[in-house]
């Protein structure tokens, strides 16, 4: 009756209880029923992330066995080879819970949910009944995910511990449990909740801006998005094909990768890298997008070069797609064939470097204020670059011979990731966190917050820089005694990053009981997006006005 | 004068065999010491690039802190409008493409070296990676193979490797791949099971081991020592447990040694062990 009678209120206000979640069709709530679970997957990372740092702390394999001993319930020699694996567990699950269900969630079907519909002046997304099942499909994908971790991998193992890459044959023949197969098909319906998301993007952004909006008057963050949305169409059936060859080579006796039958196990990795290289723009575009309007907002300037910017974006997208195999310069690639990688890596440091240099011409001449949003965003800039010089370095095949599998890859993608796309994520957070709730966070708490997690982040992970050029390998559980000195500053990093985790929730607790009401636009004259012009938090539907762009 | 001058010289050998521990050291902050000539120039090129990214990070850096500075509210509380300056724009997209021009010539020259060996090999060695020990096999008349796996530490009194600086846990194995000195020796890398790799940081190689296919790899050590690497490819659970240890020898110590090790390896390494130990030891002695 609630349905019927809600169909013939043309005011659309929200059912009431569980059904407005679960059965919603509202671009903002499906937001943030994604930003709840970009929370909760990302507590979980988080916390095997600090598991395996405390791991790492001394040499010596501290606590895996006795943390298999009580998870599992096995005894003395089977306790520490159940210990061993269940560290590989924790990498890949770490990496897999990261990437899949927390960056991903919370940059495109979080914010760019929220935000882009009311950005280009839409009403809501393109498909909404689309969005529910996006967002519906994730939590069983996690649960699959998370299954996984209870039922046997390897012999005398339980889960999946062949890292996010799943390279066979470990993960074929090496792990003969059903844990590979949950975590396939974990994998398989969170990618295609992504590429329900990014149709709903492409359709959105090209069929519904506002009048007078055209594409190179659209909000930065809009351009990420559909870049974005292009690069998950294009790349995630290339993984789905990948692992359903795995899956029946698993399963249905096929050889695609088994090489006692003539298959290849470096087509896995052609195919993994394939969609793998796009999958880390993915990561990081919307962030791109973000950064764009944030440091645009606290400068109170336009953004400098708006369509360098956005092409730049549109080049990394297209370049991410030919740079694949960088990832696999060790594995028997021939010379002519690390030439072009090499080449075609080193290519993508061009438009990245525009981004960098007019975030910067963006502040130039600005009037700058340092509210917590503008805080993550600088941060960004910088770790970013950090990030993005040891990239360059990466790109070449003769150097990366000595990097490539070691902690200097390990730090490398962490400065892009975690201190790139996370910053990206709370900048975003701060920053639409008052038009999202209607309340002020409480700017103590956030500056807070972000100190303290960029001492953390930047500890944990300048020194692997020195233990990856000492040549210290990746997903090692125990390492040779030389190499404990950065690994105990390393492990200190991830305990303060990890208390910052509590400062962040107790932020959003100590926002939502005081309820500073935020105003419609708190962060003044610099704030011209169109999102600044609704109420805080806005309209359960909004502009049933079109909003005109001149 | 000439007694000196010798004594010198072997005290000279002495430390620098010393000093090619060529395994990693605590705090250490840049790449194991080369011991061979690509290692030399993969380690210049390391250095090549930092000339580029650090100005670039500290360039960045400086940018920022001067906006941060010179542009916050309280110093600059009207805001330019200036959103377009084609020439800049020109010139941050110009400027990455030269340095990368400087970066792509030495580094594809690298790339070119590695797969260019300057002599034809003299001794091949093949490695199979299995889960989670190292076969070597060489091919040489009458085929030498043994199996080669983390040294355990109620191995150690038997085996003579006592010392744990020369024989790190972690990085002893029980019998040591040994090659001669200034030989351009080529490995067949492979693998039994799943992926491993076979990485030897001081000679600057890595290379993956893939069941099915042969991945070569090739290396001129110029200085005799005992070199570690370890797997560099996730391969299960003992993953961290597999080294790889290369003794480099003497041309004669190498002949005597193989000659041994096809009936009886463990009194061969412990014959070489001896030999070495007692070099190094006339060396000290002499000084």
């Amino acid at each position: 009756m609630a349905g019927v009678a809600a169909h013939h209120d043309h005011d659309h206000k929200p059912y009431r209880g569980w059904v407005r979640w679960v059965y919603s069709t509202n671009h903002k709530d499906i937001g943030t029923l994604y930003l709840i679970f970009a929370i909760v997957a990302g507590i979980i990372g988080g916390f095997m992330s600090v598991m395996m740092r405390w791991e790492l702390a001394e040499p010596g394999i501290q606590i895996f066995h006795g943390f298999a001993s009580m998870v599992y319930g096995v005894e003395g020699d089977s306790a520490l080879d159940a210990g061993k694996h269940m560290y590989n567990v924790f990498t890949t699950m770490h990496g897999l819970i990261m990437i899949f269900f927390m960056v991903m969630p919370a940059l495109i079907g979080g914010f760019a949910n929220w935000m882009v519909p009311i950005m280009i002046g839409a009403p809501d997304m393109a498909f909404p009944r689309m969005n529910n099942i996006s967002f519906w499909l994730l939590p069983p994908a996690l649960i699959l995910l998370l299954m996984s971790l209870f039922v046997p991998g390897p012999a005398g193992g339980w889960g999946i511990g062949g890292g996010w890459t799943m390279y066979p044959p470990f993960a074929t023949s090496g792990q003969p449990g059903p844990a590979m197969d949950l975590a396939i098909l974990s994998v398989h319906i969170a990618g295609a909740s992504s590429i329900l998301g990014a149709i709903n993007f492409i359709t959105t952004i090209f069929n519904m801006r506002a009048p007078g909006m055209t594409l190179h008057k659209m909000p930065l963050f809009a351009w990420s998005v559909l870049i974005t949305a292009f690069l998950l169409l294009l790349s995630l059936p290339v993984l789905a094909g990948g692992i359903t060859m795995l899956l029946t080579d698993r399963n249905f006796g096929t050889a695609f990768f088994a090489p006692e039958a003539g298959g290849d196990p470096i087509l896995f990795q052609h195919l993994f890298w394939f969609f793998g290289h796009p999958e880390v723009y993915i990561l990081i575009l919307p962030g791109f997008g973000i950064v764009s309007h944030i440091v645009s907002t606290f400068s109170k300037k336009p953004i400098f070069g708006y369509l360098g910017m956005a092409y730049a974006m549109v080049a990394i997208g297209v370049v991410g797609f030919v740079v694949w195999a960088h990832h696999m310069y060790t594995t028997g690639l021939s010379l002519d064939t690390q030439r072009y990688f090499t080449f075609a890596t080193m290519v993508i440091a061009v438009p990245t470097g525009v981004k960098i240099f007019s975030w910067i011409a963006t502040m130039w001449g600005g009037s700058i204020t340092f509210k917590s949003p503008m805080l993550w965003a600088i941060g960004f800039i910088f770790m970013f670059t950090v990030g993005g010089v040891t990239g360059v370095q990466l790109a070449n095949a003769g150097l990366d011979r000595m990097y490539h599998d070691t902690y200097y890859v390990v730090a490398h993608f962490h400065y892009v990731m975690s201190l790139g796309a996370m910053f990206a994520i709370f900048a975003a957070w701060y920053y639409w966190f008052p038009k999202m709730t209607g309340y002020m966070y409480s700017p103590v708490i956030a500056d807070t917050h972000f100190w303290v997690t960029f001492i953390g982040v930047n500890l944990i992970f300048f020194p692997q820089h020195f233990l990856g050029l000492a040549g210290m390998p990746r997903r090692y559980i125990d390492y040779p005694d030389a190499f404990a000195g950065w690994n105990m500053v390393s492990s200190y990093g991830s305990y303060i990053a990890a208390f910052a985790v509590f400062i962040f929730l107790f932020g959003v607790f100590e926002a939502f009981s005081k309820k500073r009401i935020a105003g419609a636009n708190p962060w003044g004259e610099g704030a011209t997006t169109l999102e600044w012009q609704l109420s805080s938090p806005p309209p359960f539907h909004q502009w049933e006005q079109l909003p005109r762009i001149k | 004068m000439r007694r000196i001058l010798a004594s010198a010289g072997a005290a000279a050998t002495f430390f620098a065999t010393a000093a090619q521990a060529a395994q990693p050291t605590p705090w250490q902050t840049g790449f194991q010491p080369a011991a061979t000539g690509m290692m030399e120039q993969i380690t210049w090129f390391e250095h090549y690039t930092l000339w580029f990214i650090i100005p670039i990070t500290l360039l960045v850096l400086v940018l920022l802190a001067y906006c941060i500075v010179r542009f916050r509210a309280a110093a600059n509380p009207n805001a330019s409008r200036t959103s377009h300056n084609t020439l800049i724009e020109v010139i941050w997209t110009v400027g990455p493409v030269v340095i990368l021009l400087f970066l792509a010539v030495p580094s594809f020259q690298l790339l070119t070296a590695q797969y260019s060996p300057p002599e034809e090999a003299k001794l091949t060695v093949k490695a199979t990676g299995n889960q989670w020990n190292w076969d070597y096999e060489y091919q040489v008349d009458e085929p030498l193979s043994f199996n080669s796996a983390l040294l355990a530490d109620e191995d150690r009194a038997e085996a003579g490797k006592e010392d744990h600086a020369a024989y790190p846990r972690l990085l002893a194995v029980d019998n040591e791949m040994v090659v001669p000195v200034g030989t351009l020796v080529r490995v067949l890398v492979t693998a039994s099971d799943v992926i491993h790799a076979f990485a030897m940081p001081s000679f600057g190689v890595k290379t993956d081991a893939v069941p099915g296919r042969i991945n070569e790899i090739w290396f001129k050590a110029d200085k005799e020592g005992l070199y570690y690497g370890q797997c560099s490819e996730l391969c299960g659970k003992d993953h961290a447990f597999m080294p790889i240890a290369v003794r480099v020898v003497s041309d004669g110590q190498y002949a005597t040694w193989l000659e041994a090790a096809k009936s009886d390896l463990t009194g061969a390494n412990k014959a070489l062990m001896a030999e070495i130990e007692g070099t190094s030891k006339v060396a000290a002695a002499g000084n």
